[in-house]
């Protein structure tokens, strides 16, 4: 289990005068205390870590959020944001002396203007809400985290998360235009922008990915984009992991990219298979999906060339789909890959390293033997066009030692992906899960230069403190 | 500047650095010094050039991952890139025009600079290409941040922040960028349009169309203006949806396909069109693409200001006199739409004298102020470059 930093006694001491406080700044539903109702926010999507916080408010405007973070600053209150909390490295995981803003209230779109490709959205918008609202003039938004009903652009902002279709459009950093957020200090600040390139420091960047720990996101300026004429999907099945490893190194060598690239290995075929009925190949070690865009005619085209391709690597199926619906039977497996590994096993850790594709086989084989000795099931799904890696680690919560062999499993994991010129986090962040293990990609001296730049934002160390780096003196 | 130190590594770098640090000698920090003119002038005794840090790293096509020194020539990673059929994809522009240099860019003053040409417009800027830096920092340490795949969200992204703060933060000794699949085919469609909000309204229809247009720019005639849209694909792609589009781009003018349009865009990309003279100013600026219209006038209005549009509109290139007056119309223009400017190029007297890039909030800048410690304590690097010392 991950240590949490001790709570500050004096704070603990005074939170009857704290939540009094806060019904001051706040209206009066918009603070929770009671332990009940505070049930819903002690864990995130890594649910194996709970810890009650000291109150939760639901600010409903950038100034209450603004008033909230004053108050916590001049009291030294720590403080934890959360979107919807289906973050999987415990990144909005309250603490015990911290005030919880959630920002589920913050949920209007305040503007969308096609012709300049932008919607101006508050931080408790859905990700698919986004979307959703620009869909019927053929527009979208374009990172698709797998858990895009639920979570939100302020988490997504916080996580740099990214999608299925991120090999083309790039994740959340890369279909941003402007923040308006709150600062440590509680000053409101607007970065970026309702245009491209906004000239000075690229606060926007450095903000993007920065796990609530340098200002709270209140309004995200998005780029959405006009989707194509259509798209569809084949699916592609292999002897082994390491041929089906070529097969995607000679699809992007031939200068196609496209839009999704997903490799799923036996273990996961099965599992999804078992779940979906998608027709998918048990006697394959691996399987590709791979989805390109355009008109039916440049489909075609373009599901040819790959399928000449995958043909050249002995492929044991290739199934082409011919209509939206097979492209979507083709999908089903892998959108439900995630509860199919939750029907097999009670519980799975979902882990995210990134490797270099060419390392794609070895590190397969790796995770294969370290599950014979770890006595754990492993699934493995895969982004294959950039490299992120999800191996599903099943486990049981009920059994401690299961557990623990889980973590320490996952943890082998991801420093195999640093080992072979990969990091320990592809989409889904560091937060307090892989907290401990930077000191794994990081040199001291570089965790330092990071921290002062969290210093130079949060001086008190107040706003997410106990997460991304190994704990200090500082918690 | 008298003085200049090219260290052959990166420990030359750090050795550098630390003799600075000794001294409390502050330097100004360049590759090849092709953007010297770039921005404000710095005052330093002593450079530090990155030209002695050359050569591709690492190079794996499929992958779409290229490594090299800071001080290797652009030149020479697109040379390495084209014989494998991939390509730097932000279409970084070649500034030596306008700055009258003969010495290419290197690519660390590229992620430094954050310059991006036309296709920024889908596929991103340099910085969204920006995979992994090596940097040292005013502590004379060095610091690696990003990596070399694809995706990756370890820790707070310094990368970014390097990118685009023009040596003021640290020196770039290694880059990784994505690269990408150079287009098989590319056509594009010029529409000749009476005015420039009709311009606009063309290239936003292209932008806004399925038809994936990788270039969106504006060119002002003598009489009226033309919309470019650039298609780039595999060859029947550009084919069909070059028919397609320009269907859609009918209402707003007569359309003519330009076959073979790369010189076209390799002008736009480096601002030919905009037609500066020798003695003029000129400012680089970013704007919300239905703005463009108003700050055409405002700009036309005040000095008879020659403009060049690209992003759709969003990038307006502007060339003027040099003078205060021509400055305070465009940086008051660029308010009035909320936009950014940078004064590109200037005389020096006249760089060191105005703000070059819009002020930021005073409770940004006090963080900038802060973060800048934290990489440069002392500040060593480029001082004076982007902003008057408060
Ligand atoms: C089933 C499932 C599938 C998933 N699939 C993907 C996937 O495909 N790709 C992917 O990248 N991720 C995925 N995730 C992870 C998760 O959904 C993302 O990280 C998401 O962006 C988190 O958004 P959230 O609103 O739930 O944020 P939270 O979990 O509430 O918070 C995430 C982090 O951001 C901070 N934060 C949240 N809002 C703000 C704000 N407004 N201002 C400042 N800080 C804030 C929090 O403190 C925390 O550190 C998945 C999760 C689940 C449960
Ligand atoms: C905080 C959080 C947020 C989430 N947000 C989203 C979201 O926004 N979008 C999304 O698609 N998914 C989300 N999920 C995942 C979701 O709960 C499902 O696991 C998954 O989406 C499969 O959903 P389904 O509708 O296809 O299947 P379901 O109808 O949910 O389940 C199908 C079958 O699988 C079983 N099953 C599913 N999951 C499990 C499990 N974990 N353990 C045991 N049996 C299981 C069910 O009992 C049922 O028999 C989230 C998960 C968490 C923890």
């Amino acid at each position: 289990m991950i240590p949490l930093p001790a709570p500050k006694p004096e704070i603990l001491a005074r939170r009857d005068t704290i939540v009094a406080d806060l019904h001051t700044l706040l209206p009066a539903d918009a603070v929770i205390h009671e332990t009940i109702r505070m049930r819903p926010y002690e864990t995130d999507g890594l649910s194996a870590y709970r810890q009650m916080p000291l109150a939760v408010v639901l600010p409903a405007t950038t100034e209450q959020v603004a008033a909230v973070m004053r108050y916590c600053h001049e009291q030294g209150i720590r403080v934890v944001p959360r979107g919807a909390g289906t973050s999987l490295s415990g990144g909005a995981l309250p603490l015990e002396d911290a005030v919880v803003i959630g920002l589920m209230r913050m949920n209007r779109i305040l503007e969308i203007d096609f012709d300049d490709r932008l919607a101006v959205v508050e931080a408790g918008v859905t990700n698919l809400g986004i979307t959703k609202a620009v869909e019927h003039e053929g527009f979208f938004y374009a990172p698709d985290p797998s858990s895009q009903l639920a979570c939100m652009i302020g988490g997504n902002v916080n996580m740099n998360s990214g999608g299925a279709h991120c090999l083309k459009y790039g994740v959340t950093a890369n279909n941003l235009l402007g923040l308006k957020l709150v600062t440590p200090t509680g000053d409101i600040v607007e970065v970026g922008g309702d245009h491209l390139d906004t000239a000075g420091y690229d606060w926007l960047g450095l903000m993007t990915g920065s796990e609530g720990m340098l200002g709270i996101v209140t309004e995200v300026t998005v780029r959405i984009l006009r989707g194509p004429e259509g798209a569809r999907a084949m699916l592609a099945a292999f002897k082994g992991t390491e041929i089906a490893g070529q097969a995607v190194d000679a699809i992007i060598g031939s200068g196609i990219i496209p839009v999704a690239l997903e490799f799923m290995d036996k273990p996961c075929i099965h599992a999804c298979e078992a779940f979906a009925n998608a027709g998918y190949p048990l006697d394959a070690e691996a399987m590709l999906i791979i989805e390109v865009e355009g008109s039916v005619a440049e489909q075609d085209a373009l599901l040819a060339k790959i399928k000449d391709i995958c043909a050249r690597f002995d492929p044991i199926s290739l199934k082409v789909a011919t209509s939206a619906e097979e492209s979507i039977a083709i999908w089903k497996g892998r959108k439900g890959a995630f509860g199919a590994v939750g029907r097999i096993s009670p519980d799975y850790l979902c882990m995210d390293g990134t490797i270099p594709t060419g390392e794609l086989p070895f590190v397969l084989k790796r995770i294969g033997e370290m599950s014979v000795q770890y006595g754990l099931q492993v699934a493995n799904v895969f982004h294959a066009g950039d490299g992120n890696l999800h191996p599903l680690i099943m486990f049981d919560a009920n059994d401690p030692a299961s557990f623990h062999k889980a973590e320490a499993f996952g943890g082998d994991i991801l420093k195999l992906c640093v080992e072979v010129g990969g990091c320990l986090t592809g989409e889904h962040g560091v937060g307090v899960e892989k907290r401990d293990l930077m000191h794994v990609q990081f040199h001291p001296h570089e965790l330092d230069q990071q921290r002062a730049i969290k210093t130079a934002f949060d001086p008190a160390w107040l706003l997410n403190p106990h997460k991304v780096f190994p704990l200090t003196e500082h918690a | 500047m008298s003085d200049l130190i090219t260290p052959a590594d990166e420990a030359g770098v750090v050795a550098a650095i630390q003799a600075a640090i000794a001294a409390r000698e502050p330097l100004s920090i360049e590759g090849h010094g092709s953007k010297r003119g770039l921005l404000r002038p710095v005052q330093a005794a002593r450079g530090l050039t990155t030209r002695g840090l050359t050569g591709i790293t690492l190079y794996k096509p499929t992958e779409l991952v290229l490594s090299a020194r800071a001080g290797t020539p652009l030149p020479e990673i697109e040379a390495a890139l084209a014989e494998r059929g991939q390509m730097l994809a932000p279409e970084p522009p070649d500034t030596r025009g306008i700055f009258g240099v003969a010495e290419p860019a290197t690519l660390g003053g590229l992620v430094a600079t954050n310059l991006s040409g036309p296709r920024r417009i889908t596929v991103g800027s340099v910085r969204d290409h920006l995979l992994g830096i090596r940097f040292v920092n005013g502590k004379g340490e060095a610091v690696r941040s990003g990596g070399r795949v694809l995706k990756n969200v370890t820790g707070l992204d310094l990368c970014k922040l390097l990118a685009g703060s023009h040596g003021t933060l640290g020196v770039l000794t290694e880059v990784t960028m994505k690269v990408l699949p150079a287009a098989e085919a590319s056509a594009t469609l010029a529409v000749a349009v009476p005015d420039i909000a009709a311009g606009v309204k063309a290239l936003s229809a292209g932008l806004t169309s399925p038809f994936g247009v990788t270039g969106a720019a504006l060119r002002i005639d003598p009489h009226g203006a033309t919309a470019l849209l650039r298609l780039e694909d595999f060859r029947e792609s550009v084919t069909y949806r070059g028919s397609r589009l320009r269907e859609d781009l009918a209402p707003f003018g007569d359309v003519s396909l330009i076959p073979d349009s790369a010189d076209l865009w390799r002008g736009i990309r480096d601002a030919e069109p905009l037609g500066a003279a020798a003695e003029d100013a000129i400012w680089r600026l970013s704007i919300r693409p239905s703005t463009a219209p108003a700050l055409a006038a405002a700009l036309q209005a005040a000095f008879g200001a020659r403009l060049l549009f690209d992003w759709g509109g969003g990038l307006v290139w502007v060339a003027g006199p040099a003078t205060e007056a021509a400055h305070c119309a465009v940086t008051a223009a660029a308010a009035a739409v909320r936009g950014s400017f940078t004064l590109f190029r200037a005389p020096a007297p006249m760089r060191a004298a105005v703000p070059v890039m819009p002020p930021e909030a005073p409770a940004l800048a006090a963080i900038a102020a802060r973060v800048q410690a934290a990489l440069d304590p002392l500040g060593l690097f480029n001082p004076g470059r982007m902003r008057s010392s408060p």
